[in-house]
C-alpha cells in the first residue's frame, strides 16, 4: 500500500461517506417517488442498506477470522471484532428502523411469525454473545482463536438469514427483490443504489477510525511497558 | 406532522443519534489516549534525564 493511500485513507473515505450520505437524503425526499406505502416507504431506502451493512460486517469479521485461523495474519484478530462490533451497532439500527416502519405500516412493532425478522434477530443475538466469550478469555492467542472460531461458525447464519424470506411459503415483509430483479421503479432503485453505498462507506470510514484508536491503544500499552 | 411523518423522521432520527454516539464515543477515547500519550513522554523526559 503506498504511503499516500495509508495516510489519507481515513480522511477520503469520511469524505466519500459524508457525499454519498448527502446524495442519498437529496435523492430520497427530492427525487424518488412515493409508492402506494406511502410517505412510510422513504425508510425503506435506510432500513434496508444498514440491513445489508450489518451482513456485510459480519461477513467481513467472518472472512478476517478465517484469515486469522488460516494465516495467522497479524492484526485480522483485531479487525474481525472491529467488524463485528459495527456489524452489531448495524443490527441494532436495522432492528429498530425495521419496528418503526413495521409499527405503522403492520400495526405491530414486532412480527413473531415472520421468519426473516426472527432470524434476524437470532443472528444479531448471535455475535451479541460473541462479545460474552470474548471478553470472558483473557487478551491472547487462545482468546483470538475462540473468538475467530465462534465468527465463523456465525457466518453459516448470514445466507439464511437472506434467503429466509425467499424459504418462507407464507410472509408479509416486503420483497425488494425478485427473480425479476428489483420490484421498483428505476428511479427508485438509483437511489436505493445511491444508499447502499452511503451506507457501505459509512461503515468503511467508522471501521477505519476504530481500527486506528484500538491499535493507537495498544501501541501505547506496549511502549508503557517498554518503559516501566 | 402527521403520524406517518413523525415516523419517518424518528429514523432518520435515530439513525443520526447512534452514529452520533459511536463518534462521541470514539472522540473520548482518542481523549484518552492524548492524555496516556503525554504522561508517556513525561515519563520518558524522566528517564532520560536521569539516565543523562
Amino acid at each position: 500500500m503506498s504511503t499516500w493511500s495509508r495516510n489519507n485513507r481515513l480522511p477520503a473515505l469520511a469524505t466519500l461517506a459524508l457525499t454519498l450520505t448527502a446524495a442519498a437524503i437529496a435523492l430520497i425526499f427530492f427525487y424518488a417517488p412515493l409508492d402506494e406505502d406511502g410517505l412510510n416507504q422513504k425508510i425503506f431506502y435506510f432500513h434496508v442498506p444498514i440491513a445489508f451493512t450489518a451482513y456485510g460486517c459480519f461477513a467481513w469479521g467472518g472472512w478476517k477470522a478465517l484469515r486469522h485461523l488460516w494465516k495467522g495474519e497479524e492484526g485480522a484478530d483485531l479487525e474481525s471484532y472491529v467488524a463485528i462490533h459495527l456489524g452489531v451497532i448495524f443490527g441494532v439500527l436495522t432492528l429498530v428502523t425495521g419496528s418503526i416502519w413495521a409499527r405503522y405500516r403492520w400495526g405491530h412493532w414486532w412480527v413473531w411469525s415472520e421468519d426473516q425478522l426472527v432470524l434476524f434477530l437470532v443472528l444479531f443475538l448471535f455475535y451479541c454473545a460473541y462479545f460474552m466469550l470474548r471478553f470472558s478469555v483473557p487478551p491472547g492467542p487462545q482468546r483470538a482463536n475462540l473468538s475467530a472460531v465462534y465468527a465463523l461458525f456465525g457466518v453459516v447464519l448470514i445466507p439464511v438469514s437472506v434467503l429466509a424470506i425467499r424459504l418462507s411459503e407464507r410472509f408479509i415483509h416486503p420483497v425488494a427483490f425478485d427473480k425479476g430483479g428489483p420490484n421498483m421503479a428505476g428511479s427508485q432503485f438509483f437511489t436505493f443504489c445511491v444508499s447502499c453505498a452511503a451506507m457501505f462507506s459509512l461503515a468503511a470510514t467508522l471501521y477505519n477510525l476504530e481500527l486506528v484508536g484500538k491499535r493507537l491503544d495498544m501501541r501505547l500499552r506496549e511502549l508503557r511497558e517498554a518503559l516501566q | 406532522m402527521s403520524t406517518e411523518e413523525k415516523y419517518v423522521a424518528a429514523v432518520y432520527l435515530i439513525v443520526f443519534v447512534v452514529l452520533l454516539a459511536y463518534v462521541l464515543i470514539i472522540a473520548l477515547k482518542l481523549q484518552r489516549l492524548e492524555r496516556e500519550l503525554a504522561e508517556l513522554v513525561e515519563l520518558a523526559q524522566h528517564k532520560a534525564v536521569a539516565v543523562g
